[in-house]
């Protein structure tokens, strides 16, 4: 409690900042808005429905590739664990394309998919696999060997032992890979949508770019603050709380 | 099979070790672990293993275990040759080595529902016969991280005594736990021995635990390792570990081991 108090007025004291910066005008106000013109561009954005129309783009487009990337990550990770020349084939591709920014992948799905929905879905299906991949085998190679040998002398072997036992012995680093998966997939497709226009639907980031494109900062600054919230609410509320638990009743909490 | 034949301990089995040798290779330094170890374990029997560190005794009991394979030598279980992990023989680690992602009764079901033969119901029903018997029933719905040390042990035993084997094999179990814990738990391990018969192979580094469990207790001389001498315990049951006539036979014991010890090693007497 009194450290949300302290949040809040931290929060506010911002606020009234910003205002009194404005107030000053120091700066033109295209380039520093009040803040109450940010918030009556959210207001009457979420009124005439752009706003949520735009969100939902934007997750369609998101939950889309990162679930495709998580689907496929997690079984091409357990190869990779499993197999020594999937390891070594596949792994080390998956270790070079996770240090790529999943932005620079935009110019090559522009030249394949042109500006498409399957561009967009090709980003973040980049954004998201490799980095799952790397935490599925990761996961499996931190599972501590003695759960697999009381396994072994219970009678579990092959893919029972894969299923019930090295799988869900992972299940915290795998997490933790669909968290960073996320935040990756999340990156990506803002620097996508910002980057290139499509036809069958306006996201967040083209709400961005067109802010810009009109003198709107006010816009800018209202957009930036939904993709912060959003971002917040995923880690936070989705992801965060499962990963703690996991890492404490695994025991394997850092 | 029904409930009441599965419940009914099967008889424990003998052990036959015959000439093991085991060698380990690594960085280009080799350890000659076990060196022509021959051991018989009759049915039922309760045969302690101890030994210096690095004598091979872990080595000897997961090769018994079917986890390792021996260079040389030959393995058998009541007259059936080893030659891999079995149910048969269930193994207790010094970590309890427990499934976090499951709780306990789940965790005692792992091995059950692998075993052919019972129904969902029959196989809930031994798991909590075995739970009953560790004196965890009440705590069937709790996650390992919630456990002490000692629940921990408790439930791997019921983990590895509910597929019934004929043979227990344990590497140092107490050996994590407070004293007072531990003496409780020689008590209930020695009780449950007599009631449900297992020929039981139990490691440990403590001359007072063996002499305090064991029917037999086999030293082992590491480099390489060998058995150098047995003892048989011939005290009534159930032995209290803080009697007198047990420390006799410990620190008789204890004498012998440190012919070969080097002075860094100790041993609890
Ligand atoms: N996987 C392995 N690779 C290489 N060397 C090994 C391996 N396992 C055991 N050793 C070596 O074999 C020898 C016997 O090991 P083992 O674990 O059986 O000893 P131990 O008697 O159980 O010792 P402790 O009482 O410390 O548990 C040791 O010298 C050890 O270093
Ligand atoms: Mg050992």
């Amino acid at each position: 409690m009194k450290h949300l108090l302290r949040a809040l007025l931290f929060f506010v004291l911002a606020l009234v900042a910003w205002e009194a910066l404005f107030r000053a005008k120091i700066w033109s106000p295209v380039l520093v808005p009040s803040p109450v013109s940010v918030g009556r561009y959210l207001y009457e954005a979420a009124v005439d429905g752009t706003l949520w129309d735009a969100t939902l783009v934007t997750m369609r487009r998101l939950l889309l590739g990162y679930g495709f990337g998580i689907a496929l990550g997690l079984p091409l990770g357990l190869l990779t664990a499993r197999f020594r020349i999937v390891k070594d084939t596949l792994g080390l591709v998956a270790l070079g394309l996770q240090t790529l920014p999943s932005v620079c992948w935009v110019p090559l799905a522009l030249l394949w998919f042109g500006q498409s929905e399957t561009a967009m879905f090709f980003v973040v299906v980049m954004g998201t696999l490799w980095s799952m991949i790397i935490a599925t085998d990761n996961g499996v190679r931190n599972v501590p060997p003695i759960y697999a040998r009381a396994a072994r002398t219970m009678g579990s072997s092959g893919l029972q032992l894969w299923f019930r036992v090295m799988l869900p012995a992972s299940l915290p680093y795998i997490v933790s890979g669909m968290k960073q998966g996320w935040a990756f997939a999340w990156r990506s497709l803002m620097a996508a949508e910002i980057y290139v226009t499509i036809l069958s639907g306006f996201g967040l980031g083209n709400l961005l770019h067109y802010g810009r494109e009109l003198n709107a900062m006010e816009q800018v600054i209202g957009i930036m603050f939904v993709i912060i919230v959003i971002g917040l609410l995923a880690d936070k509320i989705l992801f965060s709380p499962w990963e703690k638990f996991l890492h404490r009743r695994w025991g394997t909490a850092k | 099979m029904t409930l009441s034949t599965e419940l009914q301990s099967e008889t424990p089995s003998k052990l036959s070790v015959q000439h093991i040798s085991k060698r380990y290779r690594s960085g280009g330094r080799e350890v000659h672990a076990l060196d022509d170890v021959s051991l018989e374990v009759g049915e039922g029997e309760f045969i302690c293993l101890v030994g210096p560190s690095g004598c091979g005794k872990s080595t000897l009991l997961n090769i018994i275990a079917g986890l390792e394979f021996a260079d040389e030598g030959r393995l058998y279980t009541a007259g059936a040759p080893i030659t891999g992990p079995g149910r048969d023989r269930m193994v207790l680690f010094q970590e309890a080595a427990l499934f976090p992602w499951l709780d306990v009764l789940d965790n005692v079901l792992f091995g059950l529902k692998l075993k052919p033969g019972l129904s969902g119901a029959e196989r809930t029903e031994v798991a909590q016969f075995y739970l009953k018997l560790v004196g965890l029933e009440k705590f069937t719905k709790s996650y390992v991280h919630e456990l002490s040390g000692g629940m921990k042990q408790r439930v791997a035993l019921a983990r590895a005594l509910a597929p019934n084997p004929r043979v227990l094999l344990m590497d140092e179990p107490f050996a994590a736990l407070d004293a007072l814990t531990r003496q409780q738990l020689y008590g209930d391990l020695q009780d449950i021995w007599q009631q449900h018969r297992k020929t039981i192979v139990f490691v440990t580094h403590n001359v007072r635990e063996a002499v305090c469990l064991g029917d037999r207790v086999a030293l082992f001389s590491p480099h390489p390792g060998r058995i150098k001498e047995q003892f048989t315990i011939t005290l009534p049951r159930r032995r209290d570990i803080n009697s007198i006539e047990l420390a006799r036979y410990a620190i008789e014991i204890t004498a012998a081991l440190k012919g070969d010890a080097r002075p860094s090693d100790e041993y609890a007497i």
